[in-house]
């Protein structure tokens, strides 16, 4: 087994991914990353596939040479993520499978094969993401923010089943934060949303690596099932 | 690393490798024997329903080191089947090769 602790991070080819996996690396993990694209991160330490995160047989192809090459993995940051922008009512099916598969199943997909490696060392930290928009209730994300919800709720009903594995399982909550997620929204709706929340800012990414490095420190083994939404919301 | 071919004996070895590493765990009472007819789940069998999570979880992993292959052993199909692939060894050893010779056919 490696020395290194092994963090896998979804959607590591630009904005907060990609952020992440240069932090972490540079923190002294060996980090695996994946997108649906090739990625020109190149770093000692970081590794990077291309896989759609809802295509079972390549998440467990991945997590099958992350066993072999590491022996383990310690931190999961399920990051990769879609929106979409639409009124209920044009809301087409399709767009609605797209989001389903990539939030929630692709989340899903990675928790479980995550926690078979972790399991095996008796210690792991999974770490999801969800977002304002669903506390929020946000008009045009309904289908976004349900497929936050049912994350929000795997991240609950996880952290009891795991917990027996020495496995936590939390989610943090951004607000937006301009990447290319939010360039689609009118700088007009972003606004009003910030608006509502406690602290009247744009997010930065070190505000979300923030959370993930208090979920994921020893300390925080006895924090479980818990969600943090950023700026007071 | 390239797929292994699959063969019976390194099934049965993958499973017996699993159950020592389960055995690890229990109480003497609940031990497993290593034999193919050690019963596992359901009539007689000696694990409840996480010592079964924790027979698949390993075993996956035992076979994946053993043939190079990712193989989801929990699927619909072996949930619902009449006669559970998890009850003795020697069941579990025959749907352990009818899962990976599915998936050198995929």
């Amino acid at each position: 087994m490696a020395d290194r602790q092994v963090m896998v991070i979804t959607g590591t080819r630009k904005g907060i991914g990609r952020f992440l996996a240069e932090h972490y690396v540079q923190c002294g993990f060996d980090v695996v990353g994946c997108s649906r694209a090739p990625s020109d991160l190149q770093m000692p330490g970081y590794r990077h596939y291309c896989l759609d995160v809802a295509d079972e047989p390549a998440v467990k192809q991945m997590f099958l040479d992350v066993s072999r090459k590491f022996g383990r993995a310690d931190v999961l940051v399920n990051n990769a993520g879609i929106a979409a922008m639409n009124h209920f009512l044009l809301t087409p099916l399709s767009t609605a499978q797209k989001l389903v598969n990539t939030n929630f199943l692709g989340t899903f997909l990675f928790c479980r094969e995550a926690a078979k490696l972790m399991q095996r060392n008796r210690s792991g930290r999974i770490v999801n993401f969800t977002t304002v928009a669903r506390p929020l209730s946000l008009e045009g994300e309904a289908v976004y923010a349900a497929t936050k919800a049912a994350v929000e709720s795997l991240t609950r009903t996880l952290a009891r089943e795991l917990a027996g594995f020495n496995i936590t399982v939390n989610a943090v909550g951004p607000t937006p934060v301009k990447t290319d997620l939010t360039q689609s929204v009118p700088s007009g709706k972003l606004e009003a949303l910030i608006a509502r929340q406690a602290i009247h800012r744009y997010g930065e990414f070190r505000d979300i690596q923030n959370v993930i490095d208090f979920f994921i420190q020893a300390e925080s083994d006895f924090i479980t099932g818990q969600v943090i939404f950023l700026g007071g919301v | 690393m390239s797929k292994m071919s699959v063969d019976r004996q390194g099934v049965f070895q993958a499973i017996l490798a699993t159950i020592d590493e389960l055995n690890e765990t229990m109480p003497d009472n609940c031990k497993l024997d290593k034999s193919a007819e050690t019963r596992l789940f359901g009539d007689q069998g000696k694990l409840d329903s996480l010592g079964l999570v924790n027979l698949i979880v390993s075993l996956e992993q035992h076979v994946a080191d053993q043939f190079g292959l990712a193989v989801t052993l929990a699927d619909e199909k072996a949930l619902s089947r009449k006669s559970s692939p998890f009850r003795t060894v020697e069941t579990l050893t025959d749907y352990v090769i009818e899962k990976l010779t599915d998936s050198d056919n995929g």
